[in-house]
């Protein structure tokens, strides 16, 4: 175990410096700076520019002194908002980006296990055909479709939540609607499918043999591992959410990371948006380090090699 | 791959077993209501879409009529009009020809990557096939669609550009699949005849094994299909996929929520298009993976 978790570890460390010095290398070669505002500035106060950002130095140096600076998780001041950090921005962005996700998550785990559990135990029922048609209608409808109905439906019309910002819980409601919805249908797909696969098995038509009320052998014996697909899927569902909430920050007016990457990326924030993509690549592979150990604890089977 | 190699793979096995895994899957795909109505709409759809040009009474979707602005659906126009008074019916089967021509292109980039990446990793095994499979480890646990993002933003927000980024970022689980299948079946005595007759392992892995890794190819590729439509859609609704005065499915969404308080229609009506078709495609493709997956066949029994 130890070892298995050393290894991953390991690999942490030339996949992030691989994703940093592509994206050093990118942002380096795109035509265009970051300096090239509408109206000209006069070379020497852009020779300064370059001179304070290091970019007048050979392309090796600011190599090294970048890849130098982000092991300290330094990416040096915004380009565009030169009094701020991109570590300052980070930092107060991601906790709403981060509750955002988490609540987008929790909310699809516990809605759509318990579905996906229903609709296998009762397969080939009208309640199995109504929840799985109403899940490929949710893996279907895209965030950003609906997104704009929810607020057209249930705050412009009905007056329910707010419509947008991220001041007070009834505010949390549309985005996390918004951004769980996906999940919930996806995971109550993969649940239904985990299930239906277990029930097949014998153990289970030896619980059922040895006459064990039908729903401990669900809640008890098949569901430990009908969800084994939910869990492996986590990791991909958390990069999933982290690419929606850049659609629901945007759509909501929500103040996280998602809305400050997209914002970057046209302003050509150089800073901000290779600190934002590392800090999310190093985000994202711990994470799913955590699901890999949460997986193995739960399946006794697999053996860590 | 060639429609003369398809062909071939799907005489083949006839004369062996009698009924074809094809003709099988044809039959049980064509008993599953909702993927031939979902193919349908798609057939359909797609014909809408590509004959746009020519058909009668459908507006140019670029004449704006200023005086007119916005107007819900009426008569004159089925589904209303935007803002600078363009037809919103012709706009939304406008875009669905760029929607649907990038899902298509992208996908058949994806599939072009993943396949040869696949294929060569599992034929060749061994460590070449444990560092390829190694970097698809890694890419997918990325946030690779941030690097699709920092690509368009810094160098161009083309078409060929989308193409090329999409199909990048979804190659990576065709690969896993025909890895696997290539696995399997490089182990089989064909692919030992193949050998024996000194074909080239060129030769072998495109012309004897890729050819057979079909079924699972059809039912993923119909699959990316509308992973790709929305992935264009997403970078297109925050602004950096589909640039004016061209309009996607996307850019049509993201410019209709901007106002939709006032103008809900311009929301409603190419979301229905969008979500619809790519609801179909996740039908048909269903249906394609219970038709072609003898792993399956109990399910539907």
């Amino acid at each position: 175990m130890t070892t298995f978790i050393l290894r991953r570890v390991l690999l942490f460390v030339p996949t992030l410096w691989a994703i940093a010095t592509l994206t050093f290398f990118m942002v380096r070669l795109a035509p265009g700076g970051p300096f090239l505002a509408e109206r000209d500035i006069p070379a020497a106060a852009r020779a300064q520019l370059a001179h304070t950002y290091g970019l007048d130095q050979p392309l090796t140096a600011q190599y090294t002194r970048f890849l130098a600076n982000a092991v300290r998780l330094d990416f040096g001041p915004s380009y565009k908002f030169p009094a701020r950090q991109v570590r300052e921005i980070i930092a107060e962005a991601f906790p709403v980006s981060l509750e955002l996700g988490v609540w987008a998550l929790l909310l699809a785990l516990l809605v759509g296990v318990p579905i996906g559990v229903i609709a296998a135990v009762r397969q080939n029922t009208a309640a199995d055909t109504a929840a799985m048609g109403l899940a490929l209608a949710g893996v279907s409808i895209p965030n950003y479709v609906l997104g704009p109905t929810l607020v057209l439906g249930l705050s412009l019309s009905l007056f329910l939540f707010p419509p947008a910002l991220w001041q007070g819980p009834e505010s949390r409601v549309l985005p996390v609607l918004t951004l769980a919805t996906t999940y919930v249908a996806y995971i109550a797909r993969l649940t239904r499918a985990g299930m239906l696969e277990v029930l097949r098995q014998d153990f289970v038509r030896t619980a059922r043999a040895k006459g064990l009320a039908e729903r401990a052998v669900v809640m008890k014996h098949a569901l430990k591992l009908g969800v084994l697909p939910v869990v492996s899927y986590l990791g991909p569902a958390s990069a999933g959410v982290i690419m929606g909430s850049l659609v629901v920050e945007k759509i909501f007016a929500v103040p996280g990371l998602g809305r400050h990457l997209v914002n970057a990326a046209f302003n050509r924030d150089y800073t901000l948006v290779t600190g934002i993509v590392l800090f999310y690549a190093g985000f994202l592979m711990t994470f799913n380090l955590l699901v890999d150990i949460a997986y193995t604890r739960l399946d006794p089977r697999i053996e860590l090699s | 791959m060639s429609v003369a190699a398809l062909g071939r793979v799907a005489v083949a096995p006839a004369a062996e077993h009698g009924a074809s895994l094809w003709s099988d899957a044809w039959r049980r795909l064509g008993r599953n209501r909702a993927a031939v109505t979902a193919g349908v709409f798609l057939a359909v759809m797609a014909a809408l879409t590509v004959a746009a040009p020519w058909l009668p009474g459908l507006a140019d979707p670029t004449l704006q009529d200023l005086r007119l602005g916005a107007v819900p659906p009426s008569p004159q126009h089925w589904f209303g009009t935007d803002e600078l008074g363009r037809d919103l019916l012709s706009r939304v089967v406008y875009g669905g020809r760029i929607s649907m021509l990038v899902g298509l292109v992208g996908t058949l980039v994806s599939l072009v990557i993943g396949v040869t990446w696949g294929a060569v990793a599992g034929y060749a095994g061994g460590r070449v096939d444990d560092f390829m499979m190694r970097v698809v480890d890694i890419l997918y646990a990325l946030p690779y669609i941030f690097l699709v993002i920092l690509l368009l933003v810094l160098f161009s927000k083309t078409l060929i550009m989308l193409f090329v980024a999409l199909g990048l970022v979804q190659w990576l689980t065709m690969a896993r699949i025909v890895r696997g299948q290539v696995l399997s079946l490089k182990t089989q005595t064909f692919v030992e005849a193949a050998r024996a007759l000194g074909a080239p392992d060129a030769a072998i892995v495109f012309r004897h094994i890729v050819p057979n890794t079909l079924g699972p190819v059809i039912v993923y590729t119909t699959l990316t299909v509308p992973a790709v439509i929305l992935q264009e859609a997403f970078l297109s609704f925050l602004g950096l996929g589909v640039q004016p005065p061209a309009a996607s499915w996307g850019t049509l969404v993201s410019n209709g929520s901007q106002v939709i308080a006032l103008f809900p229609w311009l929301v409603i009506f190419p979301g229905i298009a969008l979500s619809l078709t790519l609801l179909c495609f996740n039908f048909l493709g269903d249906g394609l993976r219970d038709a072609l997956d003898p792993q399956d066949r109990r399910d539907v029994a």
